[in-house]
């Protein structure tokens, strides 16, 4: 292709500096940021949490959270007669920097439910800023609300506009706020983590949602996120930032193919490493199928009133064993660990769990005492790292309490048996006295997996365990789990979204769909060439993380009501 | 909604009628009745009165039979004629007296409620949009004085200044020629020239009080991000305080007016008769000790349906600007 006149610039953003004072001094969460976007072009930023990805994409627009501040550099924005306006020298509460915001910049956010105002309509809110920018009247305004609604694919947009966000799925939100975003057309969009809170099928279709209008509307589009598999989907150019440092800035190709920083390469490293099996795993010889299961569910059925969560689930899990659990949210995934855990009480069905004398009993039907002593052997550990500890408990205390509870160990003992655990999950034990919030999201999920196994379990059912964590913490959390594994004998349910994370290290995996388990196989048969329909429609969805593989067209959604009847369920 | 509320409005009736049946058990419950009182008043007095004629005192008033068919008649007559019964005290019909006092109550705490809000609500706003500024720490110095110094100490303090200083009748709402006189403008300016004493004092400790929480309310609401969606749209950022994070931090408030009403006749106790405030809290308060139970009882109605009143007031309310609960 031959190299035409690089187009101006439409932002250009130079040696940018963000800072928060805090109690203790100066934070700078952005430092010396530099990148400019063209016209029609996307840039994504990718950073784990902490790089100040976020706070450089609020920089933009001057809507960085109180207290911090622009201290220098410029952001310079092209307007229609070529000028340069630098929105950093603006008045964060001045007219010209409002007629930016909405107007020729508009941004998208993360968790587009509470994005939107629980009070007021969706309509109201577009047509608000149509009002405001455009100065349209209001029958104008609600018309083109209307047609935005339609644009960005909400069905009957004449009822949806006057609909509230939570009358509204979380990827109709989303859409949403795309079209309030784009309402006044324009120049920039900003795109902060949009699809971080969606599935992978509704995000695939966001993804599309916004390419479209991008090249419809000529549109520049900065994509804010920490999944390097989107990027390799949409981007045009990448900066890498870690720690309010850009770390390496450069066409998309360069970035995956021809990283030159360390921390780029350990980011697309940690990928990459999760598009195969762990080693660990590759190299262990297979589970032994035809040994009694440890745990052995049939015909597991859970109602909330008229909702069946859970529609006759039959699955075995056999000793030393990781079993996948896959599905959307709202496919039945969670509750069927709960009710394993008899966090429920299942509606229907058996739960035979092989105690370690051999005796078989049926958790479902357990009660008092008996159910107690089941419970020691089987433990949870569960996605939100930051909710999951009491954050007025040490971390001592919280790793001792199963031990408490159950009358086994006290005082010094005790605390050995406490430094011992943390030991085994790679914390430092000097560190026990101190309380959650002085560690990290990994630390935590650590301290949540030794509480897990503080009392021997046999089985353990992690909810979405990694799926909080940064990448790169991800797979160290994973080999944690499996190198207890081994060393414990364990057998896992691990219950996640992601695709990537059940390859790496689940030998079994089940495919949940509205309450039921429409596939089960060994997981590179699942995870590579799955027989069930709605399982291809899943792994279609997923981005790869290759910018050199960007078929959007094999991408397709499943919907039980199209299929032949008997493809439906298995099991 | 409209089925809602007429399912509300008809489990009133029934708790209309236990409240008041408990709240006359309740004002029947210490040893004695009226008469009991009233012996021994006279005989503080060093009147003597015979059992004969206490008895025929009960008699009169209907004490000497048992206490459900007492209560009965109570009831009876409250529902066919509207009537409250007599005051043994006053010796006058219930409902006579506590017209005017409910008016006069209901005008005084309508004031001051306004007042409070109109002072509180923006300061709060103010306070936490401008968390930890001089302004910010003048107003908490200000709401925590205001929450600290009892309200007959500022009323006492207030009454001083007015009447040593300006020369102002103090006590009571009404200049004594103007007490009993009937309703006239002269008598309207009269009222608002001695209602803005204890509007002062009233609103001062709930001022006090509803910054903090209206502070609290919106420092919550301020980081959602629907407040920076709003900024990111562009809005000033006064406009989009007042459309977004202060409608949703006033939710909490209308939750409060089910007990704003009932308030009315039973709070400010001690500031009334520091005032000698012609408003019903004074007269329950005396009517209890004089075991004066229609009257009392009366009152104790009369809080009860405000109360019932109050809260389905605030639940229509609620419903009214929170779509979230209207669609549920």
């Amino acid at each position: 292709m031959p190299q035409v006149e690089p187009t101006p610039p439409l932002l250009d953003v130079r040696d940018l500096v963000t800072e928060f004072p805090t109690r203790t001094g100066v934070f700078t969460a952005v430092n010396g940021v530099s990148f400019s976007i063209a016209p029609g072009k996307t840039l994504c930023v990718v950073g784990e949490s902490g790089s100040g990805k976020s706070v450089t994409a609020r920089s933009i627009l001057q809507i960085v959270d109180q207290p911090g501040r622009i201290a220098r550099g410029q952001i310079l924005l092209r307007g229609p007669d070529g000028n340069m306006l630098d929105l950093a020298m603006l008045d964060p509460r001045g007219r010209a920097i409002r007629a930016v915001r909405g107007a020729r910049i508009a941004m998208i956010f993360q968790e587009p439910m509470s994005s939107l105002s629980p009070v007021h309509t969706v309509g109201d809110q577009i047509i608000e800023a149509l009002r405001l920018h455009l100065r349209m009247n209001k029958t104008e305004a609600r018309a083109e609300a209307i047609s935005l609604l339609g644009q960005v694919e909400i069905p009957d947009p004449q009822k949806a506009v006057d609909r509230y966000a939570f009358e509204y799925s979380g990827g109709m939100r989303q859409r949403a706020m795309i079209a309030m975003a784009l309402a006044c057309k324009p120049q920039l969009l900003i795109a902060d983590e949009p699809t971080t809170a969606l599935d992978v099928t509704t995000q695939a279709e966001i993804l599309d949602l916004i390419a479209r209008l991008q090249k419809a509307h000529g549109m520049a589009v900065l994509f804010i996120t920490h999944d390097m598999g989107v990027v390799a989907q949409i981007a045009d150019d990448v900066l890498v930032m870690n720690q309010g440092v850009v770390k390496e800035y450069g066409p998309v190709e360069q970035i995956f193919h021809a990283p030159k920083d360390d921390y780029t390469k350990m980011l697309i490293g940690s990928v990459l490493k999760l598009e195969h099996k762990a080693e660990a795993r590759a190299s262990r010889p297979p589970i032994d199928m035809t040994a009694t299961p440890i745990l052995d569910i049939q015909g597991l059925t859970m109602k909330f009133g008229e909702f069946t969560a859970l529609d006759k689930v039959s699955i075995t899990l056999q000793p030393g064993e990781t079993l996948g659990i896959v599905g959307e949210s709202g496919s039945g995934k969670t509750t069927m660990g709960r009710a394993v855990m008899r966090l429920y009480d299942p509606s229907g069905g058996r739960i035979l769990y092989r105690r370690a004398d051999g005796a078989q009993v049926d958790l479902a039907e357990l009660h008092g005492s008996d159910l107690k002593a089941v419970r020691r052997e089987l433990r949870m550990v569960f996605q939100d790292p930051f909710g999951s500890l009491n954050p007025r408990m040490t971390v001592a205390q919280i790793i001792a309490e199963p031990l408490l509870v159950n009358g086994i160990a006290r005082g010094r003992q005790l605390d050995e048996r406490v430094c011992h655990l943390m030991e085994q999950v790679g914390l430092n034990p000097a560190t026990r006295e101190r309380y959650p919030h002085a560690f990290s999201g990994g630390q935590r999920q650590r301290i949540g997996i030794a509480r897990a196994i503080t009392l021997n379990p046999r089985v353990i059912v992690a909810d979405e365990a990694t799926s909080a964590l940064d990448v790169s913490v991800r797979s160290q959390v994973l080999d944690l789990l499996m190198r207890l594994q081994d060393e414990l004998g364990l057998a896992y349910i691990f219950i996640s979204h992601d695709i990537g994370v059940i390859r790496y290290m689940c030998d079994r995996v089940g495919v949940m769909y509205r309450g039921q388990l429409v596939e089960v196989g060994a997981a590179d048969k699942v995870c590579n060439n799955p027989d069930h329909p709605y399982t291809q429609a899943l792994l279609s969805a997923i981005p790869r993380p290759d910018p050199r593989d960007r078929d959007r067209s094999r991408r397709f959604r499943y919907r039980a009501e199209d299929q032949p009847e008997p493809a439906r369920a298995v099991g | 909604m409209l089925r809602f509320i007429a399912k509300r409005f008809l489990w009133m009736i029934p708790s209309l009628f236990a409240v008041s049946f408990l709240a006359f058990v309740l004002i029947q419950l210490p040893p004695g009745d009226y008469v009991t009182t009233y012996v021994a008043t006279l005989a503080s007095s060093n009147e003597i009165v015979d059992q004969n004629a206490a008895a025929q005192l009960r008699e009169r008033f209907g004490l000497d039979q048992p206490m459900i068919v007492q209560y009965s008649k109570w009831i009876w007559g409250i529902v066919t004629r509207g009537d409250f019964g007599l005051s043994f005290e006053w010796q006058q019909p219930v409902s006579g007296l506590i017209w005017e006092r409910m008016a006069l109550t209901l005008v005084l705490a309508v004031v001051s409620l306004l007042v409070t809000w109109a002072i509180a609500l923006p300061i709060g706003v103010y306070s936490a949009v401008r968390k930890y500024s001089i302004g910010d720490y003048g107003f908490t110095i200000f709401s925590f004085l205001g929450l600290s110094i009892p309200s007959f100490l500022l009323a006492l303090v207030l009454m001083y200044v007015a009447a040593v200083h300006f020369g102002q009748s103090v006590g009571g709402l009404f200049s004594p020629e103007y007490e009993n006189a009937p309703w006239s403008f002269g008598k309207l300016l009269d009222l608002l020239h001695h209602l803005w004493l204890p509007v002062i004092i009233l609103a001062v400790s709930s001022t006090a009080s509803l910054i903090r929480v209206m502070r609290a309310n919106m420092l919550d609401e301020l980081p959602k991000p629907y407040v920076t969606t709003a900024r990111a749209k562009g809005l000033s950022e006064l406009r989009l305080l007042l459309k977004y994070p202060m409608r949703i931090a006033l939710n909490p408030f209308i939750s409060t007016i089910a007990w704003l009403l009932p308030n009315l006749i039973s709070g400010s106790v001690v500031v009334a008769i520091v005032l000698n405030l012609p408003t019903a809290a004074p007269m329950l308060l005396q009517s209890l000790m004089a075991q004066d139970m229609y009257l009392a009882g009366a009152f104790v109605l009369l809080i009860c349906a405000l109360t019932l009143i109050g809260s389905l007031i605030s639940d229509i309310l609620l419903a009214l600007v929170d779509p979230r609960i209207r669609l549920e």
